[in-house]
């Protein structure tokens, strides 16, 4: 008897205090988010509806804004969008491919000088891209790279972001040894091992990799503002930035619905892959 | 038995001879894996920090050669460069505020979400969702609209009659929006407290409980020292991000750093040095200085880590 009477109240402290807990979360949740809806609800609202008007749903419902928006500078938002694109996914390939081949040379082959390039290579993380940013110009300048996308994209095939080959590197040492053992047992080579043992074992790793640089390229804004200088080759952010400096005071839908499409590729990742983007934050450190 | 025996005995004469021979080729083999990041350390990473150190003590401005002048940049920006120490300023202000702020939301939510509550991936995705778009250019230009003068912000405030002034464009509050942009962005820092807090036995606060700590004390004494390695590690990387923060100061500020230079960040008085005046050499000086700065905070932190960060070992 008492002890079911004890049982019932702790339940009932559980259960209010739980409710408190989920207040605090949700109003957590309200505040933060609510600047992201408002700019979506706003983007499907007239002009001279969006200021001074809290509301997350629009009077009077609109498209305009995107339409204007997609073909609102000289050169169309479908043009960046492509831009974007193009960079994004040959910088995804190139990361995945280069930081694997390095990770897997440092984890699982032996060599003169390994461990000497090793704590370089995590010197490296600790290196604020200002100190290579203007020799690294004057590189690309002499090569003439200027204003095409090869200096954002051939870094990423150099292993350049060697935050992913520590990520690599941890998640191969994770895998057993004995299946190397076995495959040179059965007469395979490293490039066979690292083919068709590693990689298939570390798809998880790999995607996390992936998504992380797709993400981080398509949200770039200094490497493009440095290298790109046509409107032609902008990538969306630097057609957003644009958009703020031309129209951005007069037409605020416009810019609105184009920041919508802008975030449109990460908000995809994040409905996909939201949990392997929170396990690699939660195992790893990814700063995200 | 006689055969497992036998085994390594009939190989023994042609291995040897092809361990020599195999050790150039597996060395070999072993670069060539390492080759691409080989090639960009050398050529994009290590160059370029030498020439870049080189570069800091010449004038350069991409049209003629550098031309050596010593230690002329620095002796200028330390002596007389009035933009350099305001850019210091707002930059130490931002990093001050901002850091331990977004790690108090952080490690807060993290302890309540912590308190194994129903629909905790739903909350913990919510909470993420700002760090994983805030460096994005939309984000500052929402942001700037949040702090207008007819912006949301005020919006929210007039609900309470408080007419609040236009912050984005006022010097005394341009930048804390910003900051609070940081803070927004507490979620990933948030995820790894809450990795960090299931490392934690129960049956700690278990006998805490027992032993009559109550819930502020529980905190001090348990939470937060067992915690030590997650705020260390997070403590670092955000201040370092933060040192380098430049697309929303960027966006919200039209590249200017304005009004009246309240948002000129550090990385973007370089930016405007290096691509704007194109003083490259001058920019070459600042770029070294900000490294000095981030490695002598980093080495701080290592060498004072081990006096209050308790690995448990």
């Amino acid at each position: 008897m008492t002890d079911a009477t004890t049982v019932a109240t702790t339940q009932n402290v559980g259960g209010a205090r739980s409710l408190l807990y989920h207040v605090i979360l949700c109003a957590v949740s309200l505040v933060m988010l609510y600047p992201l809806l408002w700019m979506l609800a706003s983007s499907f609202k007239p002009d001279d509806e969006i200021f001074g008007n809290a509301s997350l749903w629009p009077d009077r419902f609109t498209l305009d804004a995107y339409i204007r928006g997609w073909s609102g500078l000289t050169v169309s938002f479908g043009t960046f969008f492509w831009n974007s694109l193009v960079i994004s996914v040959l910088s995804v390939i190139g990361n995945v491919f280069s930081c694997s081949l390095a990770a897997y040379a440092f984890a699982r082959l032996k060599f003169p000088l390994k461990n000497f390039w090793f704590a370089l290579m995590l010197g490296t993380l600790m290196l604020p891209y200002h100190v290579t940013l203007i020799p690294q110009y004057v590189l690309f300048l002499n090569l003439d790279w200027v204003n095409t996308f090869l200096p954002l994209v051939v870094p990423k095939f150099l292993a350049a972001d060697a935050f992913f080959i520590f990520l690599l590197y941890q998640f191969f040492r994770g895998i057993p040894r004995e299946l190397d053992e076995a495959a040179i047992i059965d007469g395979a080579g490293p490039w066979r091992i690292f083919w068709s043992v590693m990689l298939p074992l570390s798809v998880p790793a790999l995607a996390t990799a992936a998504i992380f640089t797709f993400i981080w390229t398509w949200d770039d804004f200094f490497g493009p503002l440095i290298y790109l200088n046509d409107a032609s080759q902008y990538t969306v952010q630097l057609g957003l930035r644009t958009f703020v400096d031309s129209t951005g005071k007069s037409d605020w839908s416009a810019l609105f619905a184009m920041s919508v499409v802008a975030l449109i590729p990460v908000l995809l990742f994040f409905a996909v892959f939201q949990r392997l983007l929170i396990e690699g934050i939660a195992t790893t450190g990814l700063k995200g | 038995m006689t055969t497992t025996a036998q085994i390594p005995l009939t190989i023994t004469e042609p291995e040897k001879r092809s361990k020599r021979r195999g050790g150039l080729s597996r060395t070999l083999v072993s670069y060539s894996f390492l080759a691409p990041w080989l090639i960009g350390f050398l050529g994009l990473t290590l160059g370029p920090t030498l020439a870049s150190l080189y570069l800091s003590f010449t004038n350069f401005d991409l049209l003629q050669d550098p031309q050596f002048i010593g230690t002329a940049n620095y002796q200028r920006i330390i002596t007389n460069d009035v933009k350099f120490w305001h850019s210091m300023q707002v930059t130490f202000t931002y990093v001050i505020l901002a850091v331990p702020l977004k790690l108090a939301f952080a490690l807060g939510l993290a302890m309540v979400l912590n308190r194994g509550i129903a629909g905790l991936p739903l909350y913990r995705a919510l909470f993420y969702l700002p760090s994983l778009l805030g460096a994005s250019v939309a984000i500052a230009v929402l942001w700037r609209q949040l702090f207008a003068k007819d912006g949301l912000a005020n919006v929210a405030l007039g609900l309470f009659g408080i007419q609040g002034p236009s912050w984005i464009s006022d010097p005394n509050y341009s930048l804390y929006t910003l900051v609070l942009l940081s803070i927004w962005q507490f979620g990933s820092p948030m995820i790894i407290f809450l990795a960090g807090l299931r490392q934690i036995p129960p049956d700690v606060y278990e006998a805490a409980n027992i032993d009559g700590a109550n819930k502020v004390q529980q905190f001090f004494k348990i939470t937060l020292p067992l915690l030590t390695p997650v705020v260390f590690f997070n403590g670092i990387v955000q201040t370092i991000d933060a040192f380098k923060a430049f697309t929303p100061a960027f966006i919200i500020s039209e590249g200017t750093g304005g009004p009246i230079d309240s948002t000129l960040f550090y990385t973007l008085y370089l930016y405007q040095e290096g691509f704007a005046y194109f003083r490259m050499g001058y920019a070459s000086a600042l770029a070294w200085i900000l490294l000095i700065i981030i490695a002598c905070f980093t080495a701080f932190s290592f060498l004072t880590s081990r006096y209050w960060v308790h690995y448990n070992d």
